[in-house]
């Protein structure tokens, strides 16, 4: 039914009789591709409200702009090849290649782990230069945003590491092929919102 | 291969045999809905405590010297943080949308009961490290519930170290559980109803519930936010927060930040906070009441839209708990309008539960006196919120006690009726017992009238310019001494209603072995749970057969049907028919006099 059929519709009188069983669902989406909806709504709302108070804070008189290391630059093309990766495991788990898909997705995988280890790097770079947490409010929300955002990363690769010990453990691609889907939705997710993460950095 | 939700699979999702699986480690949603109870009524029996504490310390401030001022903020804060989050929204969310939505949608359980299970555990977890700030160095923090920046980190108030750190830790576990159990709510709401079971046949309680937990996703990060940014000021020495302050005598290392970010933040999620708690108690008394008035809920869609439009209104109202802050003006001026547009649906729901009232035939039994209880609280604690929502009367009235009667009515008061009409009105389904009649009888009338003997008076100690957060009144040229006395008085009734509800957990556990046992359908209820083939339900709920709907969850007194409810899940259209005459055909159900 339309959303307007359904929000005009008047439930106490009687329509006629529902056939077969089976459950209402207001998408026809998996129920655990609706979860990744809402959770990824919830990060973007967290992320939002941090670029809020990133903007706010950059007003008070006593910001002084960070430069960004160019170890970023790198993180972000991990990132990216990470993000193709996934992509392309996707598009092989709706095929029947189960080796090409495994392969994919663990590669996917580690590149994000690279990008992790990129992290660290580039805060221990800064660290060393003296730009550590309390340094400043740009070289906190730096951290923070960073921080938050690897944090995001490494909950992606637990999952991630759990769908690659199912794909080494047995070898139907049915079996995968949701959480395939949804780690590529959610990768894609958080390369977007690095995009928007590293530009608002280093564009103050 | 068509999907199925995991809910609807006919296999079974999980599959208990030991009793550690049936009753500690697990999935069943009735299950975790009596364990988030649980643990939430007895960390609300921690700030009952702290509360009776406070209310001696007020009343009797020369006689009961036992609380120390740093204490009595201690108590302050500790009490409204386990109140507001701990009690009420697990104990709303966690506790009665973990056990009533797979039940009113016709469903086996939960989308994702793992993370279900989950969640109960992170919630406990969350209790635990804060309940372990009482046992730290300078024990938990006085800061007050809104935990302001930059009292709350610097030396002088109670907890500034651990405390805070460790009530800061646990809001944050908190959210990561009720976002694992808020996936749960919404996802099964939307996506496993029973066949037939549309979104506009809904009980009014999903509804509530549902909306109050989409609330809670989108606020809850900005407490979460917040409490990240705190935390680094407090253990980093950033200063997002934190502006250039003196502390005993020093300078301290922070520079720059700003307090009113924390309180925009804040209070982003505190106004939708008291929503989350309010919604689903709009709901469940929605159901309470038609039931036991043998009446379709007035106005069903309209309940609806005005749940909805509360929930969306609720996010731009914030910045009433912000008037004497500093902000700019015009600012109050925008806030006040959407408070008071705000008021609008919150209205006509009352209006709706009182025309459902209207003419009906009134049971009134435990859960429908609560009920009625919460109609006039709600109504009270409303009016006195239009007061506080305009700037111009909010100066005067800002911590004031005024402020403090208002959100206990609203807060305290109401929602803890309708807990109690749903704990009454359910209890029979959760444990296939009544619970007795004159206990909860007394039990009622102790608390309700009770509870107005505190915060009726509590308003004209507001008037009268009282302040709260203050560990005593002290004398003063604008406050007469017999405001003590109305201190005092009110600590009397506190101690009295607290001690009452001595009678409702004998109720719950003597009931639980000697109640009447109830039978599916003691209420003559329509929604879907108490159509069950067993009370209480089985794992998997509904036996081999799923149901299937057929009409909404009010057809209560239809004309021309032989009992005066009709089942979501019975076939067949009743529809009123010209030649019946309403009053002579009408046969009274199961609980007509």
């Amino acid at each position: 039914m339309s959303f307007y059929k359904n929000v005009t519709a008047k439930p106490w009188e009687y329509t006629s009789p529902t056939l077969g069983t089976g459950p209402e669902s207001a998408f026809q989406s998996p129920s655990e591709r609706i979860a990744l909806t809402l959770f990824l709504v919830v990060v973007g709302v967290i992320f939002s409200l941090l670029a809020v108070s990133y903007y706010v804070r950059m007003e008070l008189g006593d910001w002084v702009p960070m430069a960004d290391p160019t170890l970023l630059w790198v993180n972000t093309a991990f990132l990216i090849v990470s993000s193709v990766l996934f992509q392309l495991a996707r598009n092989t788990a709706q095929g029947a290649n189960f080796l090409r898909a495994r392969t994919l997705f663990v590669g996917a995988g580690l590149f994000a782990i690279f990008f992790v280890i990129g992290q660290a790097l580039a805060w221990q770079q800064l660290g060393n230069n003296g730009f550590n947490v309390a340094h400043g409010p740009a070289s906190a929300f730096f951290y923070l945003l960073t921080g938050m955002h690897a944090l995001h990363i490494v909950g992606g690769l637990w999952v991630w590491s759990k769908t690659t010990w199912r794909f080494f453990n047995q070898s139907e691609l049915s079996n995968v092929k949701l959480s395939v889907e949804l780690c590529t939705t959610y990768w894609h997710f958080l390369l977007v919102l690095w995009v928007f993460i590293f530009a608002v950095l280093a564009n103050t | 291969m068509a999907y199925v939700p995991l809910a609807d699979q006919d296999h079974e999702l999980h599959d208990p045999h030991t009793f550690i699986t049936k009753y500690v480690w697990s999935q069943d949603h009735k299950v975790i809905a009596i364990q988030y109870g649980s643990t939430a009524i007895c960390v609300g029996l921690v700030a009952l405590i702290l509360s009776m504490m406070m209310r001696l310390q007020l009343g009797f401030p020369d006689s009961f010297t036992l609380i120390a001022p740093s204490s009595y903020y201690q108590a302050v804060t500790m009490h409204g943080m386990i109140m507001v989050v701990y009690l009420l929204t697990a104990l709303f969310l966690g506790g009665f949308g973990n056990y009533l939505i797979p039940l009113m949608c016709g469903t086996r359980d939960m989308v994702f009961p793992y993370l279900n299970m989950l969640s109960f555990w992170v919630y406990l977890l969350s209790v635990l490290i804060l309940m372990s700030s009482f046992f730290v160095t300078g024990g938990p923090t006085g800061a007050g519930w809104t935990l302001y920046p930059p009292q709350t980190i610097t030396p002088g108030t109670p907890g500034h170290d651990t405390g805070i750190l460790l009530m800061l830790i646990s809001l944050g576990v908190f959210i990561v559980a009720f976002t694992m159990g808020g996936l749960n709510y919404v996802t099964t709401v939307l996506q496993a109803r029973a066949k037939g079971l549309t979104m506009m046949r809904l009980p009014l309680s999903v509804w509530g519930i549902l909306v109050a937990t989409i609330l809670g996703l989108f606020a809850f990060p900005a407490l979460l936010v917040s409490a990240i940014m705190m935390t680094f000021d407090l253990t980093l020495g950033t200063s997002f927060f934190m502006p250039a302050i003196m502390a005993a005598g020093e300078q301290l290392d922070y520079n720059g930040g700003s307090p009113i970010l924390f309180q925009h933040l804040f209070w982003f999620f505190g106004h939708p906070e008291v929503y989350i708690v309010a919604l689903p108690a709009f709901g469940l008394v929605s159901d309470v009441l038609a039931t036991h008035a043998r009446k379709n809920i007035f106005g069903y869609r309209m309940m609806v839209w005005a749940i909805i439009a509360i929930g969306g209104l609720s996010f731009i109202v914030w910045a009433h708990h912000m008037y004497v802050s500093g902000m700019n003006p015009y600012f109050g001026f925008f806030f006040a309008t959407t408070t008071l547009i705000i008021a609008v649906p919150t209205a006509m729901k009352v209006y709706n539960w009182v025309l459902t009232l209207w003419e009906g035939d009134i049971r009134l039994n435990t859960p429908m006196l609560f009920a009625i209880g919460f109609v006039f609280t709600f109504i009270h604690g409303g009016l006195t919120g239009l007061f506080l929502g305009n700037v111009v009367i909010d100066l005067p009235l800002s911590d004031t006690y005024f402020v403090v009667a208002h959100f206990h009515m609203v807060m305290g008061v109401s929602p803890v009726l309708v807990l109690f009409a749903s704990l009454y009105h359910w209890y029979p389904k959760i444990t296939g017992r009544m619970m007795n009649e004159t206990l909860g009888k007394v039990h009622f009338w102790c608390t309700f009238l009770g509870t107005y003997a505190i915060y009726l008076p509590m308003h004209y100690l507001g008037f009268l310019g009282v302040p709260r957060r203050y560990y005593a009144m002290g004398s003063t040229d604008f406050i007469p001494e017999s405001a003590q006395t109305l201190n005092a008085n009110i600590t009397l009734a506190a101690l009295f209603v607290a001690t009452a509800q001595i009678l409702f957990f004998i109720n719950v556990f003597w009931s639980l072995r000697n109640g009447k046992p109830s039978g599916n359908n003691p209420w003559g209820a329509t929604s879907l749970e108490w159509q069950t083939p067993e009370t209480p339900p089985k794992h998997g709920n509904w036996g081999p057969e799923m149901p299937v709907v057929h009409r909404w969850a009010y057809d209560y007194s239809v004309p021309g049907y032989p009992q005066d409810f009709i089942p979501q899940n019975v076939p067949g259209d009743f529809g009123v028919s010209e030649d019946h005459d309403h009053d002579t055909d009408m046969v009274k159900g199961p609980l007509a006099k």
